[in-house]
């Protein structure tokens, strides 16, 4: 096993794990997880095919046993853990929380194919082989994602967000 | 007169905004932008929120990895270590095999013995098929002096993300500047186990040097010698190499340079690589 070959890996599994959890601990966590596994499961991983889209593959797995064990009540995103210079420069930091609380209210199935398409650049049937499920179900999905989550920061960008900003 | 193309499918709206639409329906896609303004608007919102998630935590990127998931790997390398030491002697191995090739070379006398011992893996097709091969491919593009690489060392990241992709398998540009040679860029090359890259390398005396890598299919005769193997050496070709199989890749080192010279660079582009 070649440890140096997953460091690579590493940035995207946590930007990837941070939009999915919403939080920066359970994140890092989950890539801790990720990698731990992959290390002990090196063996399963196929030679030649796509180690990223494995590691994703890993990830995935451990995330979703994850939300079976401790169902969420309701996703919410701790204001704390998105501190203003975690988000990018030049983006109005009130809008990288919105964005983050509405992704966290979408289910998790319809977030984990929306951010695999988007951050990660996988081709659809990459994403249906990640998550083991066929392409239409990856596409359909996606539309419903993109559509939920237009409509949840339409209403996050109404002039009045009340107890969104928690003031210490 | 063309007919005007079936109007695009909502998935085909979204292959557009992702960069997955296949060439043939552009047209299509872009006729009912223009036709259709709330075709546009949706597509345009669809961008923006791509956009938009893709800044959210764009900053991790290019953040240094934390110390406790670096831990988790150095962790695991000790620990696969400790419990099974089969790996460390397995590391010994190949380097006395290392040093077994080098002081062959030093020894004339002794050229009788490794040929024997690589023998085996000489008689394997895809081996023999992927060292001629690169073989062949050094000698047709190092002499060139317009157009050596198809992408030049300037875009190294792009160059090694290209062939990764087409190799399906994360590749590494090995530094040789210790030994005095920097990169010129790579290409991609059509192989008789699918694709092959080469990296091309130079000294200040303009001396190139090719590294050539690519899968090698464990056909079911020859499974064993192509998993795995220590150097080799191989002089029948076009110009001299060295070559290695490495958990079902082959790499060969070729270059016209004294074998002792060629061996230096293997060790070092097969160290950085591993």
């Amino acid at each position: 096993m070649d440890a140096r070959l997953l460091v690579e890996h590493i940035p995207s599994l946590r930007r990837y794990a941070r939009a999915l959890t919403g939080n920066a601990w359970a994140a890092d966590d989950l890539v801790q997880d990720t990698l731990e596994r992959a290390c002990g499961k090196w063996r399963l991983w196929v030679v030649g095919t796509d180690l990223r889209a494995w590691l994703f593959t890993v990830m995935h797995n451990l995330f979703a046993s994850q939300v079976r064990r401790r169902p969420p009540p309701h996703a919410v995103v701790p204001l704390d853990d998105v501190a203003p210079e975690q988000l990018q420069g030049g983006v109005d930091p009130g809008l990288g929380l919105d964005l983050q609380r509405c992704l966290m209210q979408l289910p998790e199935e319809q977030r984990a194919v929306l951010l695999l398409v988007t951050l990660e650049d996988l081709s659809y049937a990459e994403v249906a082989k990640v998550l083991g499920i066929p392409t239409g179900t990856v596409m359909s999905r996606l539309s419903r994602a993109r559509l939920r989550l237009q409509e949840l920061m339409d209403g996050a960008a109404a002039p009045n967000r009340p107890g969104l900003r928690r003031l210490k | 007169m063309n007919r005007p193309p079936l109007p695009p499918t909502d998935d085909e709206l979204h292959a557009w905004v992702d960069g997955q639409l296949p060439p043939e329906r552009r047209e299509a896609v872009e006729d009912a932008l223009a036709r259709d303004p709330a075709v546009a608007a949706r597509v345009a919102a669809w961008h923006a929120q791509r956009d938009a998630l893709r800044r959210l935590h764009g900053g991790l990127l290019d953040e240094p990895v934390p110390a406790p998931l670096m831990g988790v790997l150095e962790r695991r390398r000790a620990e696969a270590g400790r419990s099974a030491p089969w790996l460390r002697w397995g590391g010994m191995a190949a380097g006395l095999l290392v040093a077994f090739a080098a002081g062959w070379l030093g020894n004339a006398q002794w050229s009788g013995a490794p040929h024997a011992a690589g023998a085996s893996l000489a008689r394997a097709p895809a081996v023999r098929e992927f060292v001629r091969d690169a073989s062949v491919a050094h000698v047709v593009y190092t002499p060139e002096k317009r157009h050596p690489v198809e992408v030049a060392a300037a875009e190294q990241q792009h160059l090694v993300q290209w062939l990764s992709k087409r190799l399906d398998h994360p590749l590494k540009v090995p530094d040789l500047s210790s030994l005095g040679y920097t990169l010129v860029g790579g290409r991609l090359l059509p192989g008789e186990t699918g694709a092959r890259a080469q990296f091309m390398f130079e000294d200040a005396a303009g001396e190139r040097i090719t590294l050539y890598i690519g899968t090698l299919d464990a056909q079911a005769a020859d499974a064993a010698a192509s998993r795995e193997t220590a150097f080799r050496f191989a002089s029948d070709g076009a110009v001299p190499s060295f070559y290695w199989v490495d958990r079902g890749f082959g790499y060969a080192v070729a270059g016209r340079l004294p074998r002792d010279a060629l061996l230096r660079l293997a060790t070092l582009a097969y160290r950085e690589l591993s």
